[in-house]
């Protein structure tokens, strides 16, 4: 019984914590929105493991909200949700969303959450335009809309891309096989690499749990004599493998796809390493364009880091939203289900130049159709094949 | 009312707890109902049953039987994963109340077979030892289940540690579980008032377990085992009684919280979540399964609530966790609340408040 | 001579195992509490070299003494105000404390630093030692982690058992109440041994960095983890366990690796420790305990 009204009153405590804070969060929303503005919701790890990818999308969303309620016209309220990379976790800021209004949903940031929430958005018609899960059964409903490229796409366009360039016949992989999106694309490269007369000599794993310690991996690659690494993973992984064949003096070269764009950014890494590393990526930090150098400058000074793919991924959502929104004739006072109904004809019919991409389009399906461009670092920056 | 006071002191408590799952139901209901009840706590019904279920089930095996498990979810995962197969293969063709059933008993059998061959060698040890041990199951049982490869066809079951092509099913196959992905594309069955009934069944079980002779011989061995050994009882039996028992409840836990959404990886299972499963025991007491409950929902909930500040939000979380342990458990804290009662009930309106409580402790 | 270069590259990880695993039997055998928080403290440690060798230019053995000193007080100051007031409640609670203070320092570091991985430059100055004509290397990380490692245990052994604040920790680890009825000041030695083990954290994260070097909030959640088990199976109290402990457990990770699977390494190395405790039920170095009714 004592503890029972210790935990009562030290609950009654939070509660009261919780309430605070939860007062003064909405009064600082409210500041930024006065009822017109279309409410947009997003969902990633902001905390946890994989919180350097729901970050980047929280702010790159953020900064174009920002300029687009500058603009005048449409006006956007974005409010982005913590799931700590956890389905769960996912399913409650989905909720906690709609209790605030969301009428259309940019999120989610990663694959697993995407795979639980994206049934629940379809059975409540609200609109789902995911940055980056990238796996195929996030877009089986008709809701469900990506702005990245899908798994498979990426892992046939490298093998494609590898094959026609000559640029090996022997090659290795090291993949994350408890990650959806490294899995997704080796899966696919795989089966391509078989029909384009690739040889797989080493196809190595390694775990979220375990990868600290490459040297394995990295020494089996090397001593199947591979000439090329191909690397389906993200770049903070990509880091220590590049560092550890240097160590090997494993002398391969370096394929990626969208996952490896940051390399150049990470703080304090020797970039020389770098050099050589060719990837397929839709955006990349240093491109020449105007569009992404004001976009590269605004982020840089508004959040004191380069903007990585994720943050490219969700600026070019927030983009195709508005576009969308326009097309459809989306108003701020329809509710969630007019909204979905409105961008899911008119996600079909927009073309979007965005960083990602010039001239995005989308399927019914949800797939975008855009061309990944294949870059190489050479001199610290990267630069078109 | 004269009833109640008649009543064994167990039996009278037990009845309470009871009375606070029903209320707590029915008040649900009746908000749902009125329409006021927000998307978000409709949405955190079922995982608050299922972490009811968990708390209460640990609860056994680290307050009753006095033996600390960090290994929790890997039953859960066990119970999880074999229910959510066979609700893809079967259970889904069912009436949904039959099939959830059915799936609950399959992922409850199979958490207690896994309780039984672990627990024969690992009761074994003691203490932090067998902390780790159970540790280190929960992380063997993630690793595994996050490199399988499972199909269905017509032929039956399809299995590969490789990849899904490597399942070789014939043209009606379907790939059930798909490595780290896991499991998508379940059609959900898990409602709230499934999870009030699993709660009930499980405080049921728990509670009786306890009040019976069987509950008396564990916790003899948890306050002495050479004691309890010495008068003949047969710990080796007992342990394992209550540790299978809880392995049972967890699997079935498991189930509900796999059903209650449309996709179910491996990834959730680790050891964050037995620890977090075990902060609800310990916060609501160890050895109270009625703190168990109130500690399970009410944490449950708390980060949510706490998504209005943002940024700072698991950063408070982790201070609230911290203020919370230190005011319930610090001796000095204790004793300076107990000062604090003291004065307030030498006030005339708390009086009558001191004198429940007192009577109170002297039935608790 | 494969099988070679993965025994080293095994030495190398458990070489790093055994240097978080000191700081864990530290810990526990003085105060038994299995203190969660470390791994974290390992994580803060490795920020603060980074910080002051990448952003102030600081040469890097300075920066080494002053994250050292900076975790000391941070241990201290945990110590002070999560763990002592529950001196008298159960070992679980305080084990849940922990808990709280790893999410609280990982959250911190993630509001303080962001969540975008920095890498780490090496501190350690040494070449790579080239044998068998260049096909085994050993590289510097390795080398001076396995020489610091062994310094440290030598050195624990010899101030726990020789100096007088060695022995009042023994003491208080042996039985709490008769130390302090000896005249031993149960607190200070207490937090001294928090002390003592923050500061090896910090030694710990910089060789843990420049051997692997990523730097992230969750940096020191798994190695801690991973250490916490290999302390255990060294047998978890015992200092020389922890280093055995250590460098078998990451001589067994390696070669399940190479020769049985990748994916399932982990799994292989927690089934290991299973089966050790099962035979040896206080680890391969642990004292039997006799019980008494």
């Amino acid at each position: 019984m004592k503890k029972a009204m210790s935990l009562v009153l030290a609950a009654a405590m939070a509660f009261s914590f919780a309430a605070c804070g939860g007062a003064s969060g909405t009064s600082g929303a409210a500041s930024t929105a006065s009822g017109t503005a279309i409410k947009i919701g997003g969902i990633g790890p902001l905390t946890g493991g994989a919180a350097i990818y729901g970050n980047a999308v929280k702010n790159g969303a953020a900064l174009a909200v920002e300029e687009i309620n500058a603009q005048g016209g449409l006006q956007f309220e974005l409010n982005f949700q913590d799931d700590e990379n956890d389905p769960e976790k996912a399913l409650n800021a989905y909720n906690n969303l709609k209790d605030w209004g969301m009428q259309a949903l940019l999120g989610t940031v990663t694959t697993q959450p995407c795979l639980t929430v994206a049934p629940e958005t379809a059975a409540d018609n609200m609109f789902l335009l995911t940055p980056s899960a990238s796996a195929v059964d996030v877009i089986k409903e008709d809701n469900a809309f990506q702005v990245c490229f899908t798994d498979p796409n990426q892992g046939v366009a490298s093998a494609d891309y590898i094959a026609e360039n000559g640029l090996a016949t022997k090659i290795a992989i090291i993949y994350d096989s408890s990650d959806a999106y490294s899995s997704g694309i080796h899966d696919k490269f795989k089966e391509e690499a078989a029909t384009k007369g690739l040889e797989i000599v080493a196809d190595e794993a390694f775990t979220a749990d375990n990868k600290t310690d490459f040297s394995v991996q990295v020494q089996k690659a090397k001593s199947s004599g591979a000439e090329l690494v191909f690397l389906p993973i993200y770049y903070s992984e990509a880091n220590l493998i590049i560092q550890e064949m240097n160590k090997q003096g494993c002398t391969a070269s370096i394929f990626g796809c969208d996952g490896l764009d940051g390399l150049l950014t990470i703080e304090g890494a020797d970039t020389s390493l770098f050099e050589g590393v060719m990837l397929l990526t839709p955006f990349a930090a240093d491109a020449q364009d105007e569009k992404t150098q004001s976009f590269v400058s605004k982020y840089e000074e508004k959040y004191g880091e380069t903007p990585n793919q994720f943050a490219a991924d969700a600026y070019d959502g927030v983009y195709t939203i508005l576009a969308a929104c326009e097309k459809g004739g989306v108003t701020a006072d329809m509710d969630a289900s007019a909204v979905c109904d409105a961008l899911k004809t008119a996600m079909t019919q927009i073309t979007v130049d965005g960083l990602t991409g010039e001239g995005m389009k989308w399927e019914a399906t949800g797939e975008v159709n855009k061309a990944p461009r294949a870059v190489k670092i050479q001199n610290g920056a990267y630069t078109a094949m | 009312m004269n009833m109640l006071k008649t009543m064994k002191k167990s039996t009278r408590s037990n009845l309470i707890t009871y009375g606070i799952v029903v209320l707590f139901y029915l008040v649900m209901q009746l908000l749902a109902s009125g329409g006021v009840l927000s998307n978000s706590m409709q949405g955190m019904l079922v995982p608050i049953c299922t972490y009811v279920v968990l708390a209460v089930s640990l609860n056994l095996t680290v307050g009753i039987l006095g033996e600390l498990s960090l290994g929790h979810a890997g039953f859960m995962s066990v119970g999880a994963f074999s229910g959510a197969v066979y609700w893809m293969i079967a259970g889904q063709n069912l009436p949904s109340v039959l099939g959830l059933a059915i799936a609950m008993l399959i992922g409850g059998v199979m958490a207690g077979v896994f309780g039984f061959l672990i627990g024969i060698p690992v009761l074994r040890l003691r203490g932090d030892y067998l902390a780790i041990v159970t540790l280190a199951f929960g992380e063997i049982i993630k690793n595994i289940l996050n490199a399988i490869y499972l199909g269905w066809d017509s032929n039956g079951f399809h299995f590969s540690m490789k990849d899904a092509t490597a399942l070789n099913m014939g043209e009606d196959g379907k790939v059930i579980i798909n490595g780290a992905i896991g499991i998508s594309g379940m059609t959900k069955a898990s409602s709230f008032t499934a999870g009030i009934i699993l709660v009930l069944i499980t405080l049921f079980v728990v509670l009786n377990l306890i009040n019976s002779r069987a509950g008396r011989a564990i916790m003899s061995i948890r306050d002495n085992r050479i004691a309890a050994e010495a008068t003949g009882i047969n710990v080796t039996k007992y342990k394992l009684m209550a540790f299978i028992t809880s392995a049972f409840l967890a699997g079935m836990a498991g189930v509900l919280y796999a059903l209650n959404m449309s996709a179910l990886a491996a990834k959730k299972f680790d050891y964050n979540t037995s620890i977090l499963v075990l902060v609800f025991v310990v916060l609501g007491g160890i050895g109270n399964i009625r703190g168990s409950v109130i500690a399970a929902a009410v944490l449950y909930v708390l980060p949510e609530l706490l998504r209005g500040l943002n940024d700072y939000r698991m950063l408070i979380y982790a201070v609230i966790l911290i203020v919370m342990m230190i005011f319930n458990q610090s001796a000095q804290v204790v004793a300076w609340r107990h000062q604090v009662w003291e004065k307030l009930s030498t006030i005339g309106l708390f009086q009558k408040l001191a004198q429940a409580k007192k009577q109170n402790k002297g039935e608790a | 001579m494969e099988f070679l270069s993965y025994l080293i590259n095994g030495i190398s990880l458990g070489s790093v195992y055994a240097i978080i695993a000191l700081g864990y039997t530290m810990v526990y055998g003085i105060a038994k509490m299995l203190n969660f928080a470390h791994g974290d403290v390992i994580m803060v440690g490795s920020y603060i070299v980074f910080i002051a060798v990448n952003q102030m230019g600081m040469p890097p053995l300075l920066a080494i003494i002053i994250s050292m000193a900076l975790c000391t007080l941070l241990g201290i100051v945990i110590e002070r105000f999560a763990y002592k007031p529950l001196r008298s409640a159960s070992s679980l609670a305080v084990l849940i404390t922990a808990i709280g203070v790893s999410y609280l320092l990982q959250n911190l570091a993630l509001l303080i630093w962001g969540a975008d991985p920095k890498s780490f430059t090496s501190v350690v100055g040494l070449a790579p030692v080239q044998l068998a004509g260049g096909r085994l290397v050993i590289s510097g990380e390795t080398i001076v982690t396995i020489v610091v490692s062994a310094i440290i245990m030598a050195g624990l052994i010899f101030f726990v058992n020789n100096t007088k604040m060695g022995r009042a920790m023994l003491a208080v680890s042996e039985d709490k109440g008769a130390a302090q009825l000896m005249g031993i000041n149960v607190n200070s030695t207490i937090a001294m041994t928090f002390a003592i083990g923050s500061a090896l954290a910090a030694v710990a994260g910089v060789l843990l960095c420049s051997a692997y070097p990523t730097l992230q909030p969750t940096t020191g959640a798994m190695p801690g983890i991973k250490a916490f088990t290999a302390a255990v199976f060294g047998g978890i109290g015992s200092i020389p366990g922890a280093f055995v402990g250590g460098i078998l457990l990451g001589v067994i990770e390696i070669m399940s690796k190479a020769y049985i699977s990748t994916q399932l390494a982990d799994a292989i190395v927690f089934a290991v420790l299973i089966i050790v405790l099962l035979v040896r039920p206080t680890g391969l170095l642990g004292k039997k305990i006799s019980e008494k009714v």
